[in-house]
């Protein structure tokens, strides 16, 4: 499932038994997720930290693999979510069919999306994927007969999963759970496979010097477009567990901020590892969940925490443990 | 449809073009010189306009409120500067705009927690109050002097780069700082100034935009995506780009609006999709630095 490539060959024969343990972070990952809802407080937490976390970690092959800084990742999010909602609410789809569907969807959306904004570099690029985002979110706004405009979708509920002749209820908070994360898994799984490919070390050549990368013979704009399609797709398959899990969509979801957040939530955890989109959607989530029971200005607190992590912190939790721990160049 | 509307429409959108202008030019501005996208900018045209609306009451005049709000909200962004944003240079370029982000948060939250979250009226001032006849249609006087003042502060920010011995360091700062510090130019204190005028720029679009929209914590968000849209059209560290793209685009709102109201908010991101396909550098913007 995990097999070894280019720069983790060097750092597994460097590396003591624990790197070997840590080369595989796909069943790793999956182990700690499926504890997750006996470590948190809660377990609506649980499934938000699910949620962000696929939806961060899309992100992340963007941002910590490619190093494009895009602050329009709500716009996959959100469409992932919305394409879900239309097609099981509008179209009677079933869930099944409904998640590739949005997922196929939202990328085709990446592409328009990636067409335009990966012409661009640095910090122009952040700018054009904000300012694009922005008009998706002002097209659904708009377009309200479709997406209930300000009020969010509604009018899908997913009550009971069933497949294979094997029926879940949907209702049950650990069913969802263990349902939502099969889709975690299969996330992981995928993002996995595209960063021990061949691909994966070409995007990350980019991010350590591009103008070599190109000298070197990659088509530096299409390998761009590939992994910024890549990633909203996987950060569209986040907002498909969103909307099965919720049952509505809000607007908000598409808006800007929730771009921010993500970036906030890949910063925290740590960019650049597998696990550290988790760890970060879970510090973010945990924060608000915290704080917000004695402040509902809880934003001025995790923006100020944010801050000090820019400052002091720029490799986030995970990152930063990773580091001192002396894990290689794996980066689980 | 007759021309009169038109034209007048056309002279709305100037109106609204000039605020944009203005705020996207405080943008332009500190990217050209310190290489740094502020994402704080849409946050702090908001605290310009509650700047501009509480020292109005203080005072008892919107003047005292246009005058100081700019200079005070300036003098914040410098503290800015000098705290948060100089440890940063050296580090990627994503960093400062990571921290400037985070920062937005900060001073929403702040403005929500002294003024509340919900939106408050921003007053005309008296003497601007009512429309003036211009013999084609009546045309409101506060957005005439909106564009009026616009026009005087561009032609001082010009003649003060080209023609004086500050713009000169200015000017020759953006294009080599090091140079600059080997002539002894102490290049730390422009930095400081020039980010704080860029974000008195913003503050002074937050007041002037205040008596046409209404004034709440939420109105930076939208007006970020909008100087984006501007700088970008424009060409990022141009001036003269920033100032065409923001007619420009304020124009296109203002007449699409008349046309077609449900699409006025997502033209100008269309206009910009354009312009990226056909020239990714901007209208004036110099090919290599950013595309």
């Amino acid at each position: 499932m995990t097999s070894p490539s280019g720069g983790e060959a060097v750092a597994k024969s460097t590396s003591s038994g624990l790197g070997r343990l840590l080369d595989q972070r796909v069943l790793l990952s999956i182990a700690v997720l499926a504890v997750l809802p006996w470590l948190l407080p809660s377990q609506a937490l649980a499934v938000n930290v699910l949620i962000y976390g696929v939806v961060v970690m899309g992100y992340n092959l963007l941002f910590g693999y490619t190093g494009l800084l895009s602050f329009g990742q709500a716009a996959f999010f959100g469409a992932g979510a919305y394409f879900t909602g239309i097609a099981i609410g509008r179209y009677g789809v079933p869930w099944f069919a409904a998640v590739p569907i949005a997922v196929l969807l939202s990328t085709g959306l990446a592409a328009a999306i990636g067409i335009v904004s990966t012409r661009t570099r640095g910090i122009y690029f952040s700018m054009v994927t904000l300012a694009l985002a922005q008009l998706v979110y002002y097209v659904a706004l708009q377009a309200s007969s479709f997406t209930g405009g300000e009020n969010g979708l509604r009018g899908f509920t997913v009550d009971r999963v069933s497949l294979f002749g094997l029926s879940v209820n949907f209702l049950d908070p650990v069913n969802k759970y263990y349902v939502l994360m099969a889709f975690a898994a299969l996330a992981m799984w995928f993002q996995s496979r595209i960063l021990n490919s061949p691909f994966g070390a070409v995007i990350e050549a980019i991010r350590e010097n591009e103008q070599r990368a190109r000298a070197c013979g990659y088509d530096v704009e299409r390998s761009k477009l590939i992994v910024f399609m890549l990633s909203g797709a996987i950060s569209s398959l986040g907002g498909c567990m969103l909307a099965l899990h919720l049952s509505i969509v809000p607007l908000d979801i598409l808006h800007y901020q929730t771009s921010g957040m993500i970036v906030m939530m890949v910063l925290l955890g740590g960019a650049r590892s597998f696990f550290g989109p988790f760890v970060g959607a879970a510090a973010f989530l945990i924060l608000e969940d915290v704080i917000s029971v004695w402040t509902p200005h809880w934003q001025l607190f995790v923006g100020a925490i944010f801050v000090l992590f820019v400052l002091f912190l720029p490799k986030g939790i995970w990152g930063t443990l990773l580091d001192t721990l002396g894990v290689g160049k794996a980066r689980p | 449809m007759d021309l009169s509307l038109i034209i007048m429409q056309l002279l709305s959108g100037i109106a609204l073009g000039a605020v944009l202008v203005i705020t996207a030019l405080g943008l332009t501005i500190v990217f050209g010189m310190l290489g740094v996208v502020n994402f704080a900018h849409g946050a702090l045209f908001m605290i310009g306009a509650y700047a501009g609306l509480y020292l109005a009451s203080l005072t008892g005049s919107f003047w005292w409120g246009l005058l100081l709000a700019p200079i005070l909200i300036g003098g914040f962004g410098m503290l800015i500067e000098f705290v948060l944003i100089r440890r940063l240079y050296g580090r990627s370029i994503d960093d400062p705009l990571l921290l400037t982000f985070g920062l937005s948060y900060i001073l929403v939250e702040g403005v929500r927690i002294v003024f509340g979250s919900d939106g408050i009226p921003f007053p005309t001032p008296p003497q601007l109050i009512g429309v003036l006849d211009l013999g084609i249609g009546f045309f409101p006087r506060y957005r005439l002097f909106v564009i009026a003042l616009v026009a005087v502060v561009l032609l001082v920010l010009w003649l003060t780069l080209e023609k004086t011995r500050i713009g000169l360091i200015v000017r020759a700062g953006a294009r080599d700082p090091t140079i600059m510090q080997v002539l002894g130019v102490d290049i730390g204190r422009v930095w400081v100034a020039i980010f704080g005028l860029g974000v008195g720029l913003a503050a002074l679009g937050g007041v002037l935009a205040g008596p046409m929209r209404s004034v709440n914590p939420e109105m930076g968000s939208l007006v970020l995506a909008e100087a984006f849209v501007v700088t970008v059209i424009g060409g990022l560290g141009s001036i003269v780009g920033a100032v065409v793209a923001g007619l420009m685009v304020g124009i296109s709102i203002s007449l699409v609006a008349l046309f077609a109201p449900e699409m006025a908010t997502i033209v100008m991101f269309a206009l910009m999709a354009v312009v990226l396909l056909i020239r990714p550098q901007g209208l004036f913007g110099v090919r290599g630095r950013t595309a």
